[in-house]
């Protein structure tokens, strides 16, 4: 099967989404910077989580968990060791991708609702892990680690916060081409026979346990780097800042912005980075209520996602305008699949 | 179909283009002075949120007042649910965005030390930070920072001098919490107990937010022959060790609580009012279920003042008056900018509180700052539980290594 590449419209579009996402810290406050830092490391981790749960079908909800040893492992080796912090985040991501294939070693006998039960464990139980008293020495305890913000390299013409924001995009760029190609090939159509149709897939030699775990690993590689990264964007990491509702806020984001989608990592970013924000000026008295409505509102009209509705969208407009060469084949191989979760995984 | 999708469109883009236009426009000239602060509305330290709402309250009282000698205050109130990533960016949209003139009461320990550094470097004023630890008052590193409750070393320290005052022989057994706060307690006994003094603490016992339980611990310390317990706990420990104390058949002549785990709902009814009894802790505000200060004028005002703004919030809830005292204290900072409310400036009256009393306060004790001292409560009563009440006594202490 021919891999399926770029169109032309589609290399426009991402030329001009760069041109965009290196033009936007120049023309925003550096706090609004700051906010789409942060909302780049989340789609960094909503991609991790992405892989995970829409690519396979294995539901975590404790991926909190891996962004906070990501951060920790950033702020330890900052703190503690002097490393430089540009130099930690490949480590964040080594420490967490070991952490995340020793956790879904034995995960792989737990299913749906039971391993989204086990990851739930592990996310709330990291908080208290990191106030353990025999590795306070390290974690800081409930005080955490403050760490101090990176100055950008002598002679460029950026603040602090533009700066940081170039780094992360920089890690977004490589993760985000590194996954486009992991899942657009054979590894992403093993992952999808995994979730589609576990049975069918070892019968035609798929490995599912090697897949399996190894998907966690490079799930939770993700979400650690995403984590490092957001925690040098904060200067701060304590157990409070990755308390259960982040894991909950990792999976809205990844069904907001679609499942097994990776375009869709972005959209959940800024869903879970602004719309907190916006409910909460929208109502003093009750923004989680508003939060609330926002959700249900775009479960209802979006139902596979806001990547599936643009995708929908699209097809329609291409439809009108009597173009409908839309690409049919290799559907599993695609950016932008939309494949149902199946029966037992929906759950 | 259409129509949802045209309307499913409009929600997104305002969903993305949103924040970024909420609160671009600026304040042009100054109208109206503009405090920011961050408060834990929803999450695990939500109960704490009424003290914000209190001030919201507060604020409009005073600007139907007239405001400030005419100028209106604008208290923009955020939440950041206990989450300090959230501080940070609730913060800093407060700071360059909002360009508020100073932070006021922003609540919990961690939340402040992620923005600790930040609002220093930017230099906005960061006014009464609603924690107990030491480390606000520390204006050689941090001159923008300002504590307000009384610090747990100043605390510990009462504690120490109240020992060494009425029972100089005593053998103490000090059971605390394994993080700052229960070391700063300890450090202010410490300071004081020092040298050959030391030895009047003959046995430590630590337990872990985690723990189940702390009923090992106190079977510890009852075993070093102690005469004297120190409980550096929070409410439901505090609650435990109690009635654990009580239930060992050990009855140390004294038993001190700090504030923290001294509150009648909290603790002393859990562990039993009567096992509680002759449980001594300080206390520096009036609180509002004691019968004592029932008809006292400050009080009076108070519940008038719930009633009036604040109807919703609890009348039994220790934090609205706490609450209620913040927000008087800085009302005084900005009547005595005299109508230059420059950063600077609040900064300069911020350390500038002299002898202030608030009648919520107990009689005596005053709210006090300086250049090179940004903690204004350094002073407290001692307080015994007499199986009913908090019954204080003795004269108002203050800190210090005696």
């Amino acid at each position: 099967m021919v891999k399926p590449t770029l169109t032309p419209t589609q290399i426009g579009g991402m030329l001009l989404l760069a041109a965009l996402a290196c033009i936007l810290p120049f023309v925003l406050s550096n706090y609004q910077v700051f906010q789409l830092t942060m909302a780049l490391s989340y789609a960094i981790a909503l991609l991790g989580l992405n892989m995970l749960t829409g690519y396979n079908g294995q539901i975590s909800l404790g991926h909190g968990a891996f962004f906070a040893i990501g951060a920790y492992t950033a702020a330890i080796l900052m703190d503690k060791a002097n490393w430089p912090y540009w130099a930690t985040i490949p480590v964040a991501g080594l420490v967490c991708l070991l952490a995340g294939f020793l956790f879904g070693l034995p995960a792989l006998r737990l299913e749906g609702l039971y391993l989204a039960l086990a990851t739930f464990a592990l996310g709330v139980a990291m908080p208290q892990i990191l106030k353990y008293k025999g590795i306070e020495h390290w974690t800081g305890g409930s005080m955490g680690v403050v760490i101090l913000k990176p100055e950008p390299p002598a002679g460029l013409p950026l603040n602090q916060d533009q700066w940081l924001y170039f780094f992360t995009l920089f890690w977004v760029v490589v993760l985000f081409v590194a996954a486009w190609n992991i899942l657009r090939g054979r590894v992403g159509r093993a992952l999808v026979a995994i979730r589609d149709h576990p049975i069918a897939a070892e019968t035609m030699g798929i490995n599912t346990a090697i897949y399996k775990s190894l998907t966690f690993g490079v799930s939770a590689l993700y979400t650690g780097i995403a984590g490092a990264l957001a925690a040098i964007g904060v200067q701060f990491a304590s157990p409070d800042s990755f308390n259960v509702f982040l894991s909950l806020s990792l999976l809205v984001g990844v069904v907001v912005g679609g499942l097994a989608s990776i375009s869709g990592a972005f959209y959940g970013a800024l869903f879970i980075q602004f719309v907190p924000n916006v409910a909460d000026h929208i109502s003093k008295a009750a923004p989680w209520a508003i939060y609330g409505v926002i959700l249900i509102a775009i479960m209802y009209l979006m139902p596979s996602g806001v990547a599936g509705l643009l995708r929908r969208a699209r097809a329609r407009f291409a439809g009108k305008a009597g173009n409908r060469v839309v690409a049919p084949a290799a559907p599993a191989a695609r950016d932008d699949v939309q494949l149902p979760i199946s029966g037992k995984e929906a759950g | 179909m259409n129509t949802n999708r045209r309307k499913t469109l409009v929600i997104g883009a305002a969903a993305l283009t949103g924040p970024f236009f909420i609160g671009s426009a600026r304040a042009q000239g100054k109208k109206e002075i503009k405090l920011g602060q961050t408060m834990p509305y929803s999450g695990p330290a939500s109960a704490y949120g009424t003290i914000g709402k209190l001030h919201q309250a507060y604020f409009k009282k005073i600007n139907d007042e007239g405001g400030i000698n005419g100028t209106k205050v604008n208290l923009i109130s955020l939440d950041d649910g206990y989450s300090p990533p959230k501080t940070v960016e609730q913060v800093r949209k407060l700071v360059e965005q909002d360009e508020v003139d100073a932070l006021f009461q922003t609540l919990g320990t961690p939340s402040n030390t992620a923005i600790h550094k930040y609002v220093n470097a930017k230099k906005v004023p960061h006014l009464f930070v609603a924690t107990g630890a030491t480390k606000w008052n520390d204006p050689k590193n941090y001159p923008w920072t300002f504590g307000f409750n009384l610090a747990y070393q100043t605390e510990g320290e009462i504690y120490a001098k109240y020992i060494l005052k009425n029972r100089p022989n005593a053998k103490i057994a000090v059971l605390y919490q394994n993080d700052d706060y229960g070391k700063d307690v300890l450090a202010g006994l410490e300071n004081v107990l020092k040298g050959d003094k030391a030895k009047m603490i003959v046995a430590k016992a630590t337990y872990e937010v985690t723990d189940a339980t702390v009923d090992s611990q106190i079977l510890t310390l009852k075993a070093s022959g102690a005469d004297t317990m120190f409980n550096i706990c929070t409410p439901k420990f505090s609650a435990q060790a109690i009635r654990r104390v009580y239930d060992s058949g050990w009855r140390p002549p004294l038993h001190i609580v700090n504030n923290v785990g001294a509150s009648v709902g909290s603790v002393l009814i859990p562990a039993g009012l009567e096992k509680s009894e002759g449980i001594i802790t300080v206390q520096y505000y009036k609180d509002e279920s004691d019968p004592v200060w029932k008809d006292d004028r400050a009080m009076l005002e108070w519940r008038g003042f719930m009633g009036k703004f604040y109807p919703d919030g609890n009348v039994n809830d220790a934090s609205n008056v706490y609450g209620y005292i913040t927000a008087q204290v800085m009302t005084q900072v900005l009547r005595q900018c005299n109508g230059n409310f420059s950063r600077d400036n609040i900064k300069k009256q911020a350390e500038s509180l002299k002898d202030w009393k608030s009648g919520l306060l107990l009689p005596g004790i005053t709210v006090n700052t300086s250049a090179t001292d940004h903690g204004p409560i350094d002073q407290a009563q001692l307080s015994k539980w007499d199986g009913k009440k908090w019954v204080l006594f003795g004269d108002v202490l203050g800190g210090g290594a005696a």
